[in-house]
């Protein structure tokens, strides 16, 4: 058995650094692929690091409270009868890799791109090799929604996480902004990227759109993620959505975020200002406003995907937290009978943010199987 | 998203803005500064070449060249304000302010309530600030304290490229006097800033670092210093919350008020001579409206009463630096009554 490393994440675009919350094994324990090893936060969320192999927690290196780049020791990985010897030595030899020794085409490749879709232009980032898979964000969010879900797939998938327009980077001409513009949108940018099929995964009102997209041409998703997805029932929490789309300060959208999770500390100061910096775009609050009204005018859903996701051939599956406060979680009982539905214990409307392991497993082994 | 310096975060924002409205105009002493020499026309751009290259996409009408009198191009950029441009006034030093002060704050200032608010003067001011190029005593000064007491100018303080473009643009849309200070020692420095045109809110501080421990309120360059303090306080167990107001004028008190309430230790650090400058203003504002929260006096880390020295080492001394804020922060965190 060799001695190996567990060390500092990379989640998201931005993250350089992140703090060592609390320790879920204790030194000493074994544990096996995909168990809970640690809470790490980064300036945008906490979140928590599975082992990506079993094995034996030999020795903690970093302890809670500390800052550590990325790629920065965290803990020994080793066969209970290792030699404190060759512990000490692996511990003194560990380099943490510079970010500087990153190469330009590296950096390149880890960047959002933009895509030209009739003179309108579309972000998105894309990662990794294989099978095509499509995640599309929510209402107000962008690409970094999928920080924690677009790492753990682009290992055996060419992962695409698009903006949609009048979100993050993308064209503030939102068009009518209703569930058919932003699935023509889609479509065009498929077309764009060379996809033909995808396994198309959208959260809230991206699921509305993964549906849409998958109905109107039933071969192009090989499977249908739907997380929280809007367009399953009429209720939408309107101060949500009104809040958001008025919210130019901190406080206010705070208060707006901290509706998203179950849990409002994980609503950080970084969290806050990226949102911000987005709605700041000259545009973006026209552009938000506009989708709003054709999605849900007087609080209520305007979408209705309950058909077109009953008729499709592929595999769906939905995805739901047991305290969503945006769209609420009975959407799903439905669907129940049909469809394969998990819900997630302690989880507000992020559940791919609140509980990311979990939903990266679930996805996984949804379009692996 | 790429990584700019503030001088091509102004840049942008000036020329974003001239080609959305047609309003907008740029009047101030060699704007454009070439005239008469080799380099032609668009030889300078000012002289931190922030405006170089504009007069050859917008031309002669909009971006103006003066004769030296700042009293002259105050007083043009308030009477266009009132009659309908936008004017993007330069007062290079904000040292000279002294020529133009009547200009600035008895006319366009005092132009919307002497009118009974029938008037509007969407006037910016951009002046340089800032010691630390042994520039001397005439051209060093950081008098953002004094356009912030004037009722009727807003007054802006940016402290990195990201806000320096939004807080421009903003300025620029506003129906009010702004007074945009910049740093003169901060022009190269870079922050991701975003190709849109985009806003930032006045009246909205900036929290640079958060912390449980002690709240550190600082300006512009000293934002950079504060970071730098912070960092090293951080390893000797100590967390400082960074806030850093971006607009004087308005205030964000909320932010500020809001961190002491929790940390109960303030230290302001302000660039000005200390006598009714900005790290006084916020100190008094804490004062009496914290007073319950603070677990210890306010200190306030700011250059002395007197002119800044134009010798090198003693200019470096006159300019509050890490270390100085760092002493300040151990002073207040171990204070006990």
């Amino acid at each position: 058995m060799s001695i190996t490393a567990i060390t500092m994440p990379k989640w998201g675009l931005t993250m350089t650094e992140g703090k060592v919350v609390q320790w879920l094994k204790p030194q000493g324990a074994s544990f096996a692929k995909g168990e809970e090893l640690l809470e790490i936060e980064t300036t945008k969320i906490t979140n928590v690091l599975e082992a990506d192999a079993g094995g034996n927690l030999l020795r903690i290196v970093a302890p809670e409270g500390t800052t550590l780049p990325i790629g920065a020791l965290l803990a020994v990985v080793a066969p209970e009868d290792t030699p404190a010897a060759d512990v000490d030595a692996f511990v003194a030899g560990f380099i943490v890799p510079e970010p500087s020794e990153e190469t330009p085409a590296e950096a390149e490749a880890a960047s959002p791109r933009m895509l030209d879709i009739g003179g309108r232009s579309l972000r998105y980032l894309e990662r990794g090799a294989g099978v095509p898979v499509l995640l599309l964000h929510g209402f107000g969010a962008d690409l970094n929604s999928w920080m924690f879900t677009q790492p753990a797939l682009a290992d055996g998938y060419r992962t695409i996480a698009l903006e949609l327009p009048g979100h993050g980077g993308s064209t503030k001409d939102v068009g009518a902004g209703d569930i058919n513009a932003m699935a023509d949108a889609v479509e065009a940018a498929l077309a764009a990227l060379g996809i033909e099929q995808a396994h198309l995964i959208g959260h809230s009102m991206g699921g509305a759109v993964a549906a849409t997209v998958a109905a109107r041409r039933p071969e192009r998703a090989a499977t249908l993620t739907l997380i929280a997805s809007a367009g399953l029932g009429p209720e939408i929490n309107a101060t949500f959505i009104d809040g958001f789309v008025r919210a130019t300060r901190r406080k206010e959208a705070e208060a707006v975020l901290r509706l998203l999770v179950r849990d409002p500390s994980l609503v950080s100061r970084t969290m806050i200002e990226d949102v911000l910096r987005n709605k700041r775009i000259d545009g973006a609050t026209a552009a938000l406003e506009t989708i709003a009204k054709a999605w849900f005018p007087g609080g209520r859903q305007t979408a209705d995907v309950v058909t077109a996701v009953a008729g499709l051939p592929a595999p769906v599956q939905l995805i739901w937290g047991r305290d969503d406060r945006v769209v609420p979680m009975t959407h799903a009982t439905p669907q129940a009978s049909r469809l394969p539905v998990h819900i997630l214990e302690q989880t507000g409307h992020l559940p791919h943010m609140e509980k990311a392991g979990a939903v990266n497993e679930l996805i996984r082994r949804f379009i692996g199987a | 998203m790429a990584q700019k310096t503030i001088r091509q975060a102004l840049h942008e924002a000036l020329a974003q803005e001239m080609r959305r409205d047609p309003r907008v105009v740029i009047i101030g002493e060699d704007v454009s500064g070439g005239a008469g020499t080799a380099g032609g026309r668009d030889a300078a751009g000012g002289v931190l070449g922030v405006t170089k290259g504009l007069i050859t996409e917008f031309g002669e009408g909009r971006i103006i060249d003066t004769p030296i009198t700042e009293s002259a191009i105050m007083g043009a950029a308030a009477g266009a304000a009132v009659t309908g441009l936008r004017p993007v006034a330069e007062l290079m030093f904000s040292d000279f302010l002294g020529v133009c002060f009547d200009q600035i704050y008895n006319q366009a200032a005092k132009f919307r309530y002497m009118f009974g608010g029938k008037a509007r003067t969407p006037l910016v001011i951009r002046t340089m600030v800032g010691a630390g190029r042994s520039a001397a005593a005439q051209h060093s000064q950081s008098p953002y304290g004094i356009f912030t007491s004037v009722p009727g100018l807003k007054v802006v303080v940016p402290s990195n490229a990201y806000d320096a473009k939004g807080l421009l643009i903003q300025a620029i849309r506003d129906d009010d006097p702004v007074v945009f200070c910049e740093h003169k020692l901060m022009y190269d420095l870079k922050t991701e800033v975003p190709d849109e045109a985009y806003t930032i809110p006045f009246g909205e501080a900036n929290i640079v670092r958060d912390g449980d421990d002690v709240t550190i309120v600082a300006l512009a360059r000293m934002v950079h210093y504060a970071d730098e303090a912070a960092e090293r306080l951080a390893r000797e167990g100590i967390d400082c919350e960074i806030i850093d107001p971006r607009t004087t004028s308005p205030l964000d008190e909320d932010t500020i008020l809001d961190s002491v309430a929790r940390t109960g230790r303030l230290v302001v650090v302000d660039e000005a001579t200390p006598r009714c400058n900005m790290a006084t203003d916020i100190a008094a504002l804490v004062a009496e409206k914290a007073f319950s929260a603070l677990k210890a006096p306010i200190h306030r880390v700011t250059a002395p009463h007197t002119p800044v020295p134009f010798a090198p080492g003693l200019e470096k001394l006159y300019i509050p630096d890490a270390d100085r804020i760092a002493a300040a922060v151990r002073d207040v965190h171990g204070y006990a009554r």
